[in-house]
């Protein structure tokens, strides 16, 4: 197995472990349970909140260790106000969009051909799987002198991040459409063309899918390390900044907003998913 | 997974053909490669010849060099990784074997995880100074989520008959702990630390572009992309796959040896 197989297997198996429904019971009831889920899930995060904001407020950590919760939340509300915390996000968003589509095309076409044909993944596995095997991080002093500091390094970084996964889970996809698929196929007297649009490539959505959320979520991976090396705008760049200044608020904010965009990515595809999944949930 | 590929693969004759064909690619590569450097088509600073890349890594060899940074890197990421795993474990257990815990801990940890991970290099270099242990905290880090991840799993998911049967025979906490649950979840810790020691291997790189410069092979690429010596960034490039490439298959024969348990 090689890490990159592990790495999707444990991804697939975070995607599937959806929190346990309350089973059964009255709709107060379930609405009982959720609330008390809820409370309990606060229940943490209030008592850290308190014992920071106290060891704050009783000056036992200095503010360039660990500045007060109020401060970040007025520094947040001060970057929402003045439009600059959209402005960095944005740019963020911008070049992991580009990076991500570009990967994942690449990938997509990439892991089809292989997937479809024995002969071109004969050919090209090894090269890929030795460019896979280094860390997008790892190419980044390569490209940098190939192409310098700019958009580009960017973007390539991040569509290398991207088109591993997306490659890998197309290719598994293809390979994998049950057989008997195929042979509805054959007596259908289906073309290429039509085996391909008809069943090959829906009946290996799934898997391909997984491929291309985890693909996002090396993205955003990438694009916050390649903006803390090189960059003068986005959200790794603020916080390179606030921690340039010593102002840990800054930083945590800018914290904060990546994991939330990170989350948001991440769910709205989990949409995009179910959306191209309909067909599997009326055939059961 | 291995017993799956293993299976899947052709016969004997039919793979060694798929091995060369698999060359092709690459030779043509290395080729045109070698072409454009010799015939000076292209920049020999972007593209130095085979040659001069073997020649600088017999250089640094010779010099001691590239052992030092070598054995630094990896002293720093096991360092890390066994910090992060040994507190990696006992929380993921003690979030699977307490309902309180994976109640009330567990989603805070969940939105946590959500932040990519080399965004906390700024505040971990605020924490722990610039130096030796910023960078082993943040390896640690990186290889304590996974790691809690799929112990917690794996602790959760203790199968209900054995469980029963714990209830049955009144096992201590201690018992079940040391009984039931541990080697339950072993091959999911397994795969959490599998994980692990790929993530903290990625954020050995990370913390070495990142924090300040010393031996390593990160630092060793962050020289060469300032003096502009390819060959040198290239040979970090081979070493961080080659690297990576060996502590996986390690890590895999390990994992199969210890589980092997499991398979009778």
């Amino acid at each position: 197995m090689t890490n990159l197989e592990l790495d999707r297997v444990a991804f697939e198996a975070a995607v599937a472990d959806q929190p346990d429904k309350p089973s059964g019971g009255q709709v107060a009831g379930r609405l009982t349970e959720g609330l008390r889920t809820i409370a309990a899930a606060l229940v943490f995060p209030a008592a850290l909140l308190l014992v920071w904001s106290g060891a704050s407020r009783l000056d036992l950590v200095p503010a360039q260790i660990l500045p007060d919760p109020r401060l970040v939340l007025t520094t947040f509300r001060e970057f929402y106000a003045t439009g600059e915390l959209a402005f960095h996000a944005e740019i963020s968003l911008f070049r992991v969009l580009q990076g991500f589509s570009l990967g994942a095309s690449v990938g997509l076409v990439l892991g089809i051909s292989m997937g479809l044909s024995q002969r071109v993944r004969e050919l090209a596995e090894p090269l890929f799987l030795a460019i896979a095997q280094v860390p997008p991080l790892g190419w980044i002093p390569l490209v940098m002198l190939l192409v310098g500091i700019d958009e580009a390094l960017k973007v390539i970084i991040i569509a290398k991040a991207a088109m591993i996964p997306v490659t890998i889970n197309t290719c598994k996809g293809i390979r994998n459409v049950p057989r008997n698929y195929r042979e509805v196929g054959e007596v259908l007297t289906f073309g290429r063309w039509l085996t391909l649009t008809k069943i090959v490539l829906p009946a290996s959505v799934p898997t391909v899918f997984t491929g291309i959320r985890y693909g996002l979520t090396n993205a955003w991976l990438a694009l916050v390390a390649v903006e803390l090396l090189a960059s003068s705008e986005g959200l790794g760049y603020l916080m390179v900044w606030g921690r340039q200044l010593f102002q840990l608020d800054i930083v945590i904010m800018a914290m904060v907003a990546v994991g939330l965009i990170g989350f948001f990515l991440d769910w709205s595809l989990g949409l995009i998913e179910r959306w191209l999944q309909r067909w599997e949930v009326v055939g059961t | 997974m291995t017993a799956v590929t293993t299976t899947s693969g052709i016969s004997g004759k039919a793979r060694t053909k798929q091995h060369w064909n698999g060359l092709i690619l690459p030779a043509v590569l290395i080729l045109v490669w070698e072409a454009a450097s010799q015939f000076g088509i292209v920049d020999a600073r972007l593209l130095p010849s085979l040659g001069t890349i073997a020649g600088r890594a017999w250089n640094e060899l010779a010099e001691g060099r590239l052992a030092v940074d070598i054995a630094a890197s990896l002293v720093r990421y096991l360092t890390g990784f066994a910090i992060g795993s040994a507190l990696g474990i006992p929380a993921g257990l003690a979030l699977g074997l307490s309902r309180t815990l994976d109640r009330c801990v567990g989603p805070t940890f969940n939105a946590v995880k959500q932040i990519a991970v080399f965004a906390w290099i700024p505040l971990i270099s605020v924490w722990f100074g610039v130096g030796e242990a910023a960078k082993i905290a943040f390896i640690a880090l990186a290889a304590f989520t996974p790691v809690v991840v799929n112990t917690w799993a794996g602790a959760r998911s203790v199968p209900r008959d054995l469980a029963e049967v714990a209830q049955v025979l009144t096992l201590s906490r201690w018992q079940r702990l040391t009984w039931l649950a541990i080697p339950s979840a072993l091959p999911s810790i397994f795969v959490g630390l599998h994980l692990g020691l790929i993530y903290s291997w990625l954020a050995t790189v990370g913390a070495e572009y990142f924090m300040t410069i010393g031996p390593g092979i990160g630092g060793l690429m962050t020289e060469g992309r300032e003096h502009f010596h390819m060959d040198l960034v290239i040979l970090g490039v081979v070493l961080l796959g080659g690297i990576g490439l060996g502590l996986n298959r390690l890590a895999t024969v390990l994992e199969t040896h210890v589980l092997s348990w499991k398979q009778h």
